[in-house]
């Protein structure tokens, strides 16, 4: 028996160079954002499983810088949250190029109009103005906007003598804006000045990172100053410091353990706890509001 | 062409007119005709050069060692004035000057950033950039300013707020936003001065006042061109670039109604004549204080709030 053309050799498809795929490594193909790996415990975390805590670590506590939206969804009573000047838009007073572009491209990636949300709601039952900051947009940097609507919600304070908390995360001034950003701490500050003589309570709550203009304006200057765990708060960026002293710096160094030490921090409180201690902090303060 | 190279052209220009004039008296030559189209060449090159400074020029200019300090105009402009140190918490900062004075015969606490004169006196004053002490120090005078119902002149000259440890740990964010919140509660006038460099939140915190002025080539900024190019285009050399861009200058300030007027200089900047500068500054200050001591305590606050609540600019959707 012959096995001739039993076994057909068939013929060979030849690729050309450029179809052929070079280089791939064999990748194990996870689907976009399931999985999310913890920066300090370098842990892997199912995404669905983080949200549900709060954007906590489980294995180690880490706080994930959230968005103004989960935040407000965290601490306001369900439903109770109605926001504020929602609708004030930035300009571009230097005509600094393409800022117009990224700020319109930033409110439809995270569906805010600008780097912090105002509103008014009930935290646990208890009315409050409450005003959160972003860092997705700009690093929630305070230009002109920013500096208007935490005004307002100041001002909104003072005439509905209600008790105001900010949210702060800021890298600092918003650079594209100049001079009147640095105004913007001034204005803030001077509003705060009016809260004080109408004798309204002002909690803060700093969260990471706040640093620059933030930190030197409303962020330190509260009846009580709260912080999340780990946050950053300082004045000038690390690296200007290490730039300036040239050496480098401990890893604790501007956080919010370390200003709680150096005296400018009332407490930290972790995420899970936030409500609860806003809460009872606001209801210390309804006795004298009946007065 | 820039500030340096105009300077060093012009110097070449005049030691050739010395040189026509050293020969003309020894040589006894009648060369006046010479020097007279020499000499209103320069001037006339001044004159074109500095009457459109870029904002860099004015920024070299702000920066200049032989700039007047804080202490040269407090000590022209005011009579017996007494320096107070400290701020009662950790420290003296000498990069803050502050006390109490005469003007005019008016009791007035004057408060200034002070830069060196030289590189000794900078590092003794760390080049004017101040530590948490030092506004510190600076609301301390303010509230006994206020208590003694004494007008407030502040004078700025700051690259900025000191960025180190000691800083941090001292809580300069804290500082400055402190003294910003009182500020806005002063019930005396403040009248805030700005001679050369005003960095940032380290100049906003003598500068959140209802009257603010500025020398005709100082220059008022978020940051340094330097920092904003480095933070914005990761390249501070592009600095010259970002000058140019950031509306630093007392003119641009003028029109977005950050300041309240621009105080001339004399020809080629005011360390040619810190007489005449001081001189001018008196002026303003004159003519603010007759105004503003009329006015209510209320008055002045709301003055102050009304000023400072209309900066920005957005759209009202």
């Amino acid at each position: 028996m012959k096995f001739n053309g039993l076994f057909k050799k068939n013929k060979y498809i030849t690729l050309k160079e450029e179809n052929t795929i070079k280089g791939t490594k064999t990748i194990p193909n996870i689907p976009d954002g399931m999985w999310v790996k913890c920066p300090k415990c370098t842990c892997t975390i199912y995404k669905e499983d983080l949200e549900k805590n709060l954007s906590v670590c489980k294995k180690c506590g880490h706080h994930f810088r959230i968005g103004a939206k989960e935040r407000v969804i965290e601490i306001a009573d369900e439903g109770s949250f109605i926001e504020i000047n929602g609708n004030i838009k930035s300009k571009n007073p230097l005509n600094y190029p393409g800022y117009e572009d990224k700020i319109s491209s930033l409110i439809e990636k995270t569906g805010i109009n600008e780097a912090v949300v105002t509103g008014i709601c009930e935290i646990n039952g208890n009315p409050a103005v409450l005003a959160v900051m972003d860092s997705n947009f700009i690093m929630g940097s305070m230009g002109s906007v920013v500096g208007e609507k935490v005004t307002r919600a100041i001002e909104t304070a003072i005439d509905k003598k209600l008790p105001i908390i900010i949210f702060t995360a800021s890298g600092g001034a918003r650079m594209q804006e100049g001079m009147l950003s640095l105004l913007q701490m001034a204005k803030t500050t001077s509003a705060l000045n009016r809260l004080n003589q109408a004798g309204n309570l002002y909690i803060s709550v700093i969260t990471d990172p706040t640093t620059g203009g933030v930190s030197a304006s409303f962020a330190q200057v509260a009846d009580i100053v709260l912080s999340e765990p780990d946050a950053i708060i300082g004045f000038a960026g690390r690296r200007v410091i290490e730039q300036t002293i040239k050496q480098k710096l401990p890893n604790e160094f501007q956080k919010a353990e370390f200003a709680l030490e150096k005296g400018f921090i009332d407490i930290i409180v972790p995420r899970g706890s936030m409500k609860e201690t806003l809460s009872s902090i606001l209801r210390l303060h309804k006795f004298q509001e009946v007065k | 062409m820039s500030y340096i190279e105009f300077e060093k052209s012009k110097k070449e220009l005049v030691n050739k007119i010395e040189d026509l004039k050293k020969l003309s008296e020894t040589e006894k030559i009648n060369l006046d005709d010479e020097i007279n189209l020499l000499e209103a060449k320069v001037k006339k090159m001044e004159l074109e050069f500095y009457s459109k400074l870029t904002p860099w020029d004015k920024l070299t200019i702000a920066r200049l060692v032989e700039r007047p300090t804080a202490l040269h105009y407090i000590n022209s402009i005011f009579d017996d004035f007494v320096e107070l140190h400290g701020d009662r918490y950790f420290g003296d900062d000498k990069a803050l000057v502050g006390g109490i004075a005469s003007f005019n015969g008016i009791p007035v606490t004057v408060i200034g950033q002070q830069k060196g004169m030289n590189t000794k006196d900078n590092i003794k004053r760390n080049f004017g950039m101040v530590n948490p002490e030092g506004y510190r120090k600076s609301l301390r005078l303010m509230k006994q300013a206020e208590k003694f119902k004494r007008p407030i002149i502040c004078f700025i000259d700051t690259p900025g707020a000191f960025c180190g440890i000691g800083a941090e740990e001292r809580g300069q964010g804290e500082a400055i936003g402190r003294n910003l919140l009182e500020m806005a509660g002063i019930k005396t006038p403040i009248i805030s001065i700005i001679i050369g460099e005003g960095g940032s939140g380290g100049a906003l915190a003598l500068a959140a006042s209802e009257r603010v002025y500025m020398l005709e080539h100082s220059i008022y900024s978020l940051l340094s061109p330097e920092g904003f190019a480095s933070i914005l285009w990761k390249d501070s050399s592009r600095a010259k670039e970002a000058a140019g861009i950031m509306r630093i200058t007392a003119q641009d300030l003028l029109q977005l109604k950050i300041i309240d007027g621009i105080i001339k200089e004399p020809l080629g900047g005011a360390h040619r004549d810190i007489y005449k500068t001081a001189a001018e500054i008196k002026m303003v200050i004159e003519k603010e204080l007759k105004y503003l001591t009329k006015l209510s305590s209320f008055d002045i606050i709301n003055l102050r709030y009304e000023k400072i609540r209309k900066i920005g600019e957005y759209e009202d959707g």
